[in-house]
């Protein structure tokens, strides 16, 4: 642990900054919210990669100042499960898009909690495809306006949590942009936690989904989120059970994917000879 | 101010967008938007130091820095 | 010393020459004909501390691969048909990221699921172009087993030494052909690993900088030097940079790296070349075949035939095979597909009007009666 004043500078490639983000991007309050768990965590800049897909989010990999990549659109997880299984000694985080993460790389999303490999995957979920020009994504939940859904989506959404939970992520938790500081520990226990740890941020897109749903600056964006989420249980679920819970919903103990390999794989069949 | 701390607002110009959330959010409405549409700490003495602004700052702009028992 | 002398199929002589390359690392997913190598290397690889890990898909085992392979390990996959076409962003972006990394894709009938056991070259310009944008690639093949091994050492070393992906365009028939192979002993056949960067921990490293040796030395996520990498257009720091002048830098040494290097990285072999008067150009399980035809030429008609296989399929090796062609009265380009080196060929040869075509493309192995027909159409005598 840190007991020195966090400088966002230590962490960053400040040379890029004011960074690319519009104005009011929640992606960039996500952003800070990281530093500062890895800063409390006290790691080394060098034992932390940050590898990210493609999306305004995964533009977050450029800023920082880690062993970063950049790769493509939906892939990250299984680049970082090449990452951290050639160097299990590497903090390895995900930062990515609503889009990247439970549409295109779906399907890598649950194989990669299902292994349950030391990654920690934070969903930075705007409800929208951001950086296309505001198409709809498979978490813009029903009725939102998109570019490609003028009349409304008509799809039904995931919820992040429920399918990180049944693909058998062991650490699983939702925050939000206006609860920074709740979000910072959330990323930190979610870092220190053994296993694949996914942290949904609802973050926002002032200028994709603000602007088609009449939804306001960014100030009234993240006032969204205060007024809809309530901690997980909370006793106003009864009276409207649409609100957005947040908390831990998952923080259980089980075998991780590289030490699995190295004792029951490795281990074995060298002690055989 | 509270009594025994000296809060400093380090505002970086170049870096803040004027997206409005930290003054929006600040409890004691320390902060204002200039006429560039950047922040600026119009009532630095109201400040509380709860550096609510710092932590949800998008783009890195702001750090408080609080100095206790001077 | 006894020699290690193996009786075994061609995926086994991939595996063997993967591991003798120094290969640690290897992620895949099934599909015939190429389940077998990562069969053979999810056994072999934990014996020496090196991973296996058998992903949801082809897109996340190329992605994985890349991933290891920033980490500082050797790397493959292995796949066929449908999981190459899967493969290809991956592929543009360990060329774009400039990543080493070897992909075996062990061809099978296509297109589509086409015929998932038997044989193919249908691939060959896939192998090539498959990937969006301007890039190049080294693609690699070969026709018997000992071959296969030293090709399979060699797409790793040029992987290490040129920072790119290089294809190994094995078939079906190839791999589950048997035959004797002598595995060498360890620096019989050299084996090159990546340069690494001698720049200390805590200055300045730049993981696309050219150094006075013309290499790019090589960093490891977690070695200390903390770099960026990005499908973007990137300068030499690594950071995306969309300048007209660095993406013209960036996308001509790409290309330049492995195009003007063309003769250097072919790999070929000559079959009664000297004084041939017909030369048959072929690559991979074709070789086979047109050895056999140009034999019976010689053996029962006295016509002087010969074969020049093609072990590097890319970059074409133009000027070989223009030197090498420049005295037949013909060529005879020999594939399993319905034309790809051929034009290639043709491209380079002083006269194309030369250059004759045997293919076949029904799933069964060309055969010497195949490109015997040819000869005979050419040559007016048949055996
Ligand atoms: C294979 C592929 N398909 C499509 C795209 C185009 N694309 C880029 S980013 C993106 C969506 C990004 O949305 P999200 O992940 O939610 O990130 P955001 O921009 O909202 O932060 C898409 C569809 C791409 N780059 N690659
Ligand atoms: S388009 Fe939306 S997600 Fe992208 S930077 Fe702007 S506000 Fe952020
Ligand atoms: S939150 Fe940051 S970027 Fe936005 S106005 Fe305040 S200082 Fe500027
Ligand atoms: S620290 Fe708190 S009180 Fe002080 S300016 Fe920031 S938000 Fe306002
Ligand atoms: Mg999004």
């Amino acid at each position: 642990m840190s007991d020195t004043e966090f400088d966002v500078k230590k962490y960053i490639r400040a040379q890029f900054f004011p960074q690319m983000w519009c104005p009011g991007c929640g992606h960039g309050t996500v952003m800070g919210a990281l530093l500062r768990a890895i800063h409390d965590l006290g790691l080394d800049n060098n034992d932390v990669s940050v590898i990210s897909g493609i999306g305004c989010s995964s533009r977050i990999s450029g800023y920082l100042d880690f062993n970063t990549a950049h790769t493509m659109h939906g892939r990250a997880l299984p680049t970082a499960t090449g990452v951290k299984l050639a160097n299990p000694n590497l903090k390895v985080i995900v930062p990515f898009g609503d889009g990247d993460s439970t549409a295109i790389g779906g399907n890598h999303f649950i194989h990669a909690c299902r292994r349950n490999i030391d990654i920690t995957a934070i969903v930075m979920n705007n409800r929208i495809y951001g950086m296309t020009g505001g198409q709809y994504s498979p978490m813009s939940g029903c009725g939102v306006k998109a570019s490609t859904a003028p009349y409304g989506v008509p799809d039904r959404s995931f919820d992040l949590m429920e399918l990180a939970k049944g693909a058998g992520a062991t650490f699983v938790a939702r925050t939000t942009v206006y609860h920074a500081k709740e979000a910072q520990n959330t990323i930190k226990k979610a870092i220190e936690h053994k296993g694949f740890s996914v942290v949904e941020i609802l973050s926002m897109c002032p200028t994709q989904f603000g602007r088609k749903n009449k939804a306001g600056e960014a100030p009234q964006m993240m006032e969204w989120y205060k007024d809809n989420t309530v901690p997980m249980g909370s006793k106003k679920l009864a009276d409207n059970p649409d609100l957005i819970q947040r908390g831990v919903f998952v923080d259980e103990v089980a075998p991780e994917y590289c030490e699995t390999y190295q004792e029951n794989v490795i281990d074995k069949v060298m002690k055989k000879g | 101010m509270a009594k025994g701390k000296s809060i400093e607002h380090i505002i970086d110009k170049s870096w803040c967008k004027g997206c409005g959330i930290c003054v929006h959010f600040c409890p004691k409405q320390v902060l204002e938007l200039n006429s560039d549409e950047k922040a600026v700490a119009a009532r630095p003495e109201d400040c509380i130091g709860c550096k609510l602004c710092e932590l949800r700052c998008p783009d890195l702009a702001i750090q408080i820095i609080v100095k206790e028992g001077e | 010393m006894t020699q290690n002398i193996q009786f075994i199929p061609g995926s086994d002589a991939c595996i063997e020459g993967a591991l003798y390359a120094g290969c640690d690392f290897f992620a895949g997913y099934p599909i015939t004909p190429s389940s077998e190598v990562a069969e053979g290397l999810a056994a072999a690889l934990p014996k020496r501390g090196g991973k296996f890990i058998q992903m949801e898909d082809e897109i996340a085992s190329m992605a994985c691969i890349i991933g290891a392979a920033l980490a500082g390990k050797k790397v493959m996959t292995a796949t066929s048909g449908p999981g190459f076409s899967l493969k290809q962003e991956g592929i543009g972006y360990a060329c774009m990221t400039e990543t080493p990394c070897v992909i075996a894709n062990i061809q099978r009938g296509g297109p589509s699921t086409g015929n998932p056991t038997h044989v193919a070259q249908g691939d060959t310009m896939q192998a090539r172009w498959g990937s969006h944008g301007d890039h190049s690639i080294i693609a690699m093949t070969a026709s018997n087993l000992q071959d296969v091994f030293k090709i399979t050492v060699e797409a790793f070393n040029l992987a290490e030494q040129y920072r790119t992906p290089v294809i190994l365009m094995f078939d079906e028939a190839t791999q589950h052909l048997r035959e004797k192979v002598v595995i060498p002993e360890p620096g019989e056949i050299e084996v090159i690993d990546r340069i690494r960067t001698k720049i200390p921990v805590g200055e300045q490293y730049y993981p696309y900088l050219t150094d006075a040796n013309g290499q790019r030395p090589m960093s490891d996520f977690g070695a200390g030097h903390r770099f960026h990498v990005t499908g973007l257009h990137h300068n030499i720091m690594g950071f995306p940079d969309v300048s007209p002048a660095n993406v013209d830098a960036l996308i001509h040494h790409l290309v330049d790296k492995i195009e003007n290097k063309a003769n250097e990285l072919a790999r070929y072999k000559e079959y009664y070349m000297d004084d041939a008067d017909y030369v048959i150009v072929a690559y991979g399980t074709t070789t086979r075949s047109a050895i056999q035809a140009a034999e019976d030429y010689r053996n029962q008609l006295g016509i002087k035939v010969g074969v020049l296989e093609l072990q590097t399929v890319w970059p074409f090796a133009g000027d070989i095979v223009r030197e090498k062609c420049a005295n037949a009265k013909a060529v005879i380009v020999a594939e399993m597909n319905m034309g790809q080196i051929v034009n290639e060929v043709k491209r380079v040869v002083a006269q194309p009007e030369k250059v004759f075509f045997s293919n076949r493309v029904d799933n069964q192995i060309i055969k010497p009666s195949d490109i015997k027909a040819a000869l005979r159409m050419i040559t007016g005598k048949g055996v």
